[in-house]
């Protein structure tokens, strides 16, 4: 009677309807630790993409070898890509034509590439990408090339190739990971050397064993290397095996193309699996509440900071052998009184009217349970009433589900499109365990820009502050007596005009990348791989200078200036006003370097008596010599130590 | 610490118009008083009631006049007396003159202070500035008022005037408020003062702030629009979440007798390898590892100061855009604020022309910022044009934080057109939802805008600060309810709901929602089967769904359970059928669990396993139930009945009967077909055997 837990997913290999080519998904599933977590790393449990490069080596000639350089390249960029951004999905590479051999199959012309440590078809890891790195000056001897598919031969170095690939593709199943063959090659007939009825049954042969791997749910694509003066023709051989029909024959070699390009400067950014923070309640009226799905689709994205090594771990290679499961921390609680080590306090103590005043953690969270757990309306107002100032932290989305409730997006679609309509926001209260606060939930409309979803349809929930949040800075400044004079029309027709000038029209809250982040991966990858040079990264966020330049903006500026600023306007006069304070620190130093010349430093450090000095006589070395003059005596002391090199 | 002390004098009028919202003005204090004696120990803290009937003031008896003022208390350092002579504060029963308690208010505190703790002497006058004040003896009211805003600015004063109006004032002569109105617009205008005006007591507790925070910059220096054109701005926070103080882990461990023990709890990490779990890592030897693919890289901080990203204090313009390229929802962070440095008309000017060209334009402008030196990254924002409405104080800039392309999740969502028939609102239920929409305004014209978030407190704060207040007293007492005005933050205004009470029925006939009957997973169940004890509100807690981490999401619910053991059969039934991964659980478990029984039954000797058996039927019963799976149970019981007789284990039914464990019935499960009766006679039947 007992089910075996596997039985339902077992058939699914061999269901001639699970088909993925029909319905290429795209639109993949990478599992990814959670970003918060810093200490513990979560392992894939749901799906992963399994990627397979295979690429194919050519005959030896000058022209060829750039193909094969541009192959290699192509790889490597995009492991490097993929182990930032989707390092879950797992890969192979495999060389076709080939003069040794390398496969589980023991098949002719076909080399697997590996590294140690690491399953055939595995996560990439940092040893891979470098010695992939190095391939292509070992090729020839080590792996070397030979055209496998002449005539007279029974070899079909390609089929080898599907074969071996959908050996390896095996691992997972098809409805958790998206599973691809990316088929580098320059070789546009294979079977070109072939004659009559060998070259139909090779073709049918290769043809039926790629049909065989699609069958699997393992899509091909093909990525060709035409030469400028010879056009790969798809239409040749390939166009059957990765199951091309009618207009999109003619659409893809441009297409192909692109991508190729694509896969060479990928944005390294971390990818997030779509996944349900939470599971709301929304309570609309006495009663009636509809189900909620909530998503983070704006959270800042910050380096996975691991934690921190011992450094005599360093010592060796490790690393690049270590995995991180092979690592864990630890949290203790002592007891400052009595060294003993503690469970997890749950007492909290907060000195209040010279008492400490105990509280346990359940009456803290007691305090925070102001209202049920769920998001509850407390009516609209127009969405001029939300204000720029209203926000403390990134938004989060609401969509609606009916998997509890029956209905839920039926009323939700309805006060959606209400909400737009009537340029409403609700506001809300949601009751979270963290933080209960006000919320707006504005209403967005699906935006498809480019046949592509730019906005989802939806609500996004927006933190709102309370009194207690809000800082009157405005009335800060009210009482210097100077009045506050307002622009007049003359200035502000100058500065619309500038405005004019520099207008970003086409601006979109996502097209920079983070220079600080890239910078990191940058780093990351150059000290994993011991690269020498560490990547340029391009700052996309300093200001066009370019076009700042330009006469047209140079001229309305200098108008602007005039207009609010005046014709006498000095710079140098505005400095000196300002720099009251700077001179007075010139002073000090000057004053401090002349005292400090009164002291032998060098002495007093070596005999041990620089504690015997005031602080104010440290410090006179320190402002002397640039450095922090904060921290008690002995850090000064230490600071001047190291700064003496002693 | 000395340097930021504050002297506060509140200014509350107690006449009779005012009784109905003292209550919530002894508690707006109290909190106010209860952060002080936190965060602001060494505050000086005075209490002004005026409408008292009695009179007790210096001005009094020096020069005469100023009746029915009363000094509650004297400027001194924050204590927990004051809380004490706040509740309750005592009621007055005469029309008070708000500019005599102003006048009072301005004595003592120069007489305290003279010249000096400029900028920090704060006076707070709540009242409902109902009653006229008195003619002055010469000139007119705005002479005199004039005069006084003058003298607070010269003294280095700042004054805040919470005016009470509308629902929760008393009624009152127009002219009368009016010409309060103006009175206190002076002050305003003349001096650093702020009106606000209150029309419920949610508001008011919100108008007061509650804690003195001095804003630091935290950029002073140049908005480059282009390397030839500077504006000079500072920066500030404009919004921050102000928490409960981080409060310290308690060790009780400490003997009691010794009266110098900490208390203090240390935390410690350690970093072990898992194959020598004896390994320690000493601190200084700990350096920072980052995660590359399925291996850390470590970067010692010398290494990662020497390469990591080095960008150029500064502000720059990038350009400006249109408004509507900025969605609401992409601003990340709590929000800052630009204005021109303060005294220099020439950037005054400058970001006035700028930011009411871009309002009248409607155009935001794009800022790169560094803000300071040695800063490891740099934020790029927008900053929205906020146009001043008061002649002393300048235009400024708000700005948020926009995402990079890294922040953004590029989540695809099915489109509202492609879900089925049955999930459009049809058009009915559209006219009604749009007048649901109308009807439930929060801020209605000419009325005050309700939950309004500069006028609406943080009812966890204040819940805070009570229960420490409360157990600082008594350290056994209990967490206090929320308080009954700002309960209704969290709820729905019962008067709005009751207004629109026809537009709310017609809106919920229009829809009809049930609970998805073919789906009986565990977030029904987990809702169901919380401890009876817990509190109620529990029931309605949020269920953590696929939680972000799912790393703990399989921890606590555990649910890997794939069949039901031996050792704990109860617990692995419920623990499969709660599993949530995919539906064939339920039927899986309920299989199992038939298994179960079944086995037990058989092998049981001289009935040793019958209970463990009831046990499982009776878990197998109540899931049934839940999953209303009623005939699964059914069927199986009768067919183990049956079993039982064919086998001459009639001791079993018996001990079934004993048990009164039975069909279950339609009324506990709809889709059953047994009827009580039956189910009733099913037990009888049963025992003659």
């Amino acid at each position: 009677m007992e089910l075996d837990p596997d039985d339902i997913f077992r058939d699914e290999d061999d269901d001639p309807d699970n088909d993925f080519y029909e319905e290429p998904d795209l639109q993949m599933d990478f599992p990814t630790s959670d970003f918060l977590t810093f200490h513990r790393i979560s392992r894939p449990d749901s799906g992963f993409d399994l990627g397979f490069f295979i690429c194919q080596h050519w005959q030896e000639d000058d022209k060829d070898e750039t193909h094969f350089h541009i192959a290699l390249s192509c790889i490597s960029q995009s492991l490097k890509t993929q182990i930032i951004n989707r390092s879950y999905d797992e890969v192979a590479i495999c060389f076709f034509n080939t003069r040794e051999k390398k496969n589980l199959q023991d098949l002719n012309g076909i080399y697997v590439f590996n590294v140690a440590d690491r399953d055939d078809i595995d996560r990439p890891t940092a040893r891979l990408i470098k010695e992939f790195d190095l391939v292509e000056e070992s090729f020839t001897k080590e792996i070397g090339s030979k055209y496998g598919i002449v005539s007279g031969s029974r070899e079909n170095s390609l089929y080898n190739a599907i074969w071996v690939a959908q050996a390896l593709l095996r691992k997972g199943s098809a409805k958790t990971a998206d599973k691809r063959i990316l088929l580098f090659t320059n070789e546009d007939d294979p079977f070109g050397s072939f004659k009559g009825a060998s070259k139909i049954d090779m073709t049918k042969t290769t043809l039926q064993r790629a049909e065989d791997a699609r069958g699997l749910g393992i899509s091909i694509e093909l990525l060709p290397l035409g030469r400028p003066e010879e056009e790969f023709n798809v239409s040749l051989f390939y166009a059957g095996l990765i199951g091309l029909e009618g207009d999109e024959l003619a659409q893809f070699i441009p297409s192909a193309g692109q991508k190729l390009e694509d896969m060479k400067d990928q944005l390294r950014k971390r990818m997030f699996t779509k996944r349900i923070v939470r599971k709301i309640n929304f309570s609309i009226a006495n009663g009636l509440s509809i189900e909620l799905d909530s998503y983070a689709l704006i959270r800042p994205t910050v380096p996975v900071l691991f934690f921190e090594l011992g450094n005599d771990f360093f010592s060796s290679e490790w690393y690049l052998s270590c995995p991180i499961d092979s690592m864990q921390t630890e949290r203790s609680f002592f007891c400052a009184d009595t060294g003993a080590v503690l469970q997890e306090s749950t007492k909290r103590v907060q000195i209040y009217k010279n008492k400490t005043v105990k509280l346990s953690v359940d009456e803290l969270s007691e305090i925070k349970r102001v209202a049920p757990g769920n998001l509850c309306l407390l009516g609209f107002k127009l969405l001029s009433c939300l204000k720029d100032y209203h926000n403390l932290r990134p938004s989060t989305f609401l969509f609606p589900s009916d998997e509890d409730i029956i209905g839920s997006t039926r009323l939700f679609i309805a006060l959606h499109r209400s909400m737009l309509r009537l340029e409403r926001f609700a506001v809300a209260f949601y009751g979270s365990t963290s933080r209960p606060q006000l919320v707006a939930l504005v209403a967005q409309e699906e935006v498809i820009k480019g046949g592509g979803q730019v906005e989802p349809p939806g609500l996004h929930m927006i933190y709102l502050p309370y009194s207690d949040d809000i800082r009157d800075i405005e009335e800060l400044h009210s009482d210097s007596n100077v009045a506050a004079p307002s622009a007049n029309e003359e200035q502000i027709k100058k500065a619309a005009a500038l405005m004019k000038r520099i207008d970003l029209k086409e601006f979109s809250v996502c097209q920079f990348a983070n220079p600080a982040l890239q910078r990191h991966y940058a780093v990351l990858q150059a000290l994993a791989l011991e690269e020498d040079e560490i990547p340029e990264i391009k700052d996309e966020t300093v200001p066009d200078e370019e076009g700042m330049s330009r006469p047209g903006v140079v001229k309305s500026l200098e108008e602007f200036k005039l207009a609010v600023y005046g014709e006498n306007y000095d710079e140098e006069n505005d400095h000196e006003k300002a720099s009251e304070a700077s001179k007075k620190r010139k002073a000090t130093a000057e004053l401090a370097a002349k005292e400090a010349a009164n002291y032998d430093w060098g002495e007093l450090a070596d005999n041990g008596k620089l504690k015997d000095l005031t602080v104010a006589e440290l410090k006179y070395y320190l402002t002397a010599h640039n450095l922090p003059v904060a921290g008690k005596k002995e850090a000064l002391i230490s600071r001047i130590l190291t700064h003496m090199g002693k | 610490m000395a340097r930021n002390k504050e002297a506060l004098l509140l200014l509350i009028d107690v006449g009779p118009s005012m009784h109905n919202v003292l209550p919530v003005i002894e508690r707006v204090c109290s909190t106010l008083i209860e952060k002080k004696l936190i965060y602001g120990k060494y505050d000086e803290v005075g209490v002004v009631l005026f409408g008292t009937q009695d009179t007790k003031n210096e001005l009094t008896n020096e020069v005469g006049g100023y009746e029915h003022v009363v000094v509650l208390r004297n400027l001194g350092v924050v204590d927990a007396d004051i809380l004490e002579t706040l509740q309750p504060l005592p009621r007055g029963t005469c029309s008070g003159d708000f500019l005599d308690a102003i006048i009072v208010g301005m004595d003592m505190l120069i007489k305290k202070y003279g010249e000096t703790n400029k900028g920090k002497k704060r006076l707070c006058l709540i009242t409902n500035a109902q009653c006229p004040i008195k003619d002055p003896y010469e000139g007119t009211k705005e002479d005199q008022v004039t005069i006084i805003a003058d003298q607070m600015t010269a003294r280095g004063m700042r004054m805040e005037s919470i005016a009470v109006r509308g629902r929760i004032g008393a009624e009152a002569n127009q002219r009368v408020m009016e010409e309060n109105d103006r009175l206190l617009n002076i002050f305003s205008k003349r001096t650093r003062a702020k009106l606000v005006h209150v029309e419920s007591p949610i508001s008011l507790f919100g108008a007061l702030k509650t804690r003195n925070i001095s804003p630091v910059t935290i950029f002073r220096g140049e908005l480059e629009v282009s390397p030839k054109m500077k504006i000079k701005v500072w920066v500030y926070k404009k919004t921050s979440e102000e928490k409960i103080p981080t409060l310290k882990k308690y060790s009780d461990r400490a003997p009691p007798t010794d009266k110098f023990a900490t208390h203090e709890v240390k935390v410690d990490y350690q970093y072990k390898r898992v194959e020598e779990p004896d390994s320690f890592v000493p601190p200084e030897q700990r350096i920072k590892g980052y995660r590359y693919g399925p291996q850390v890289v470590p970067i010692s901080s010398a290494e990662w100061d020497a390469v990591k990203f080095k960008p150029e204090k500064g502000v720059k313009l990038l350009g400006f855009t249109d408004a509507g390229n900025i969605l609401r929802h992409y601003y990340m962070k709590d929000v800052n604020i630009f204005i021109p440095e303060p005294g220099n008309t020439r950037a005054i000017l400058a970001v006035s022309a700028l930011a009411r060209a871009m309002k009248e334009a409607n155009k935001v402008a794009i800022v790169r910022c560094v803000w300071r030196q040695g800063q490891g990254n740099v934020v790029v924002g927008v900053l929205t044009p906020n146009i001043s409405d008061r002649e002393n104080i300048p235009d400024s800039f708000y700005f948020n934080v926009l995402p990079f392309a890294e922040d953004v999740r590029e989540f695809q969502f099915p489109s509202f057109s492609n879900f089925p028939a049955s999930w459009q609102p049809t058009e009915q239920q559209q006219e009604v939802t749009d007048n649901f929409v109308q009807m439930f305004d929060l801020a209605l014209p000419g009325k005050e805008e309700a939950l309004l978030p500069d006028l609406t407190p943080n009812p966890v704060l204040e819940r805070f600060y009570r229960s420490l207040e409360m157990k600082s007293n008594n350290p056994d007492a209990a967490v206090p309810p929320l308080d009954e005005t700002l309960k209704k933050i969290t709820e729905a205004d019962p008067e709005l709901l009751s207004h629109n009470n026809s537009a709310l029925d017609e809106f919920r006939r229009a829809f009809e929602l049930k609970e998805n009957p073919k789906l009986k997973k565990s977030a029904r169940r987990l809702l169901r089967e919380k401890p009876s004890g817990s509190n109620e509100r529990e029931e309605h807690a949020l269920i953590p769904v696929q939680s972000a981490n799912h790393n703990t999401n399989e921890a606590t619910s555990s649910l890997k359970i794939e069949k039901v053991g031996d050792i704990t059969p109860v617990q692995d039934f419920e623990a499969m059928i709660s599993r949530r991964d995919s539906p064939i659980w339920v039927d899986k478990a309920i299989m199992n669990m038939k298994n179960k029984i079944f086995d037990l039954v058989e092998d049981s000797y001289n009935g040793d396993n019958y209970p463990k058996a009831v046990e499982c039927l009776v878990a197998l019963r109540k899931a049934c139930i839940l999953e209303q799976e009623p005939k699964q149970f059914n069927d199986f019981l009768r067919y183990l009945c049956k079993f039982c007789k064919e086998k001459k284990l009639g001791s079993f039914h018996d001990f079934l009967a004993s048990k009164e464990l039975t069909l279950i019935t339609k009324t506990e499960a709809a889709d059953s077909e047994v009827t009580e009766d039956e189910a009733r006679s099913f037990v009888v039947k049963s025992e003659p055997m």
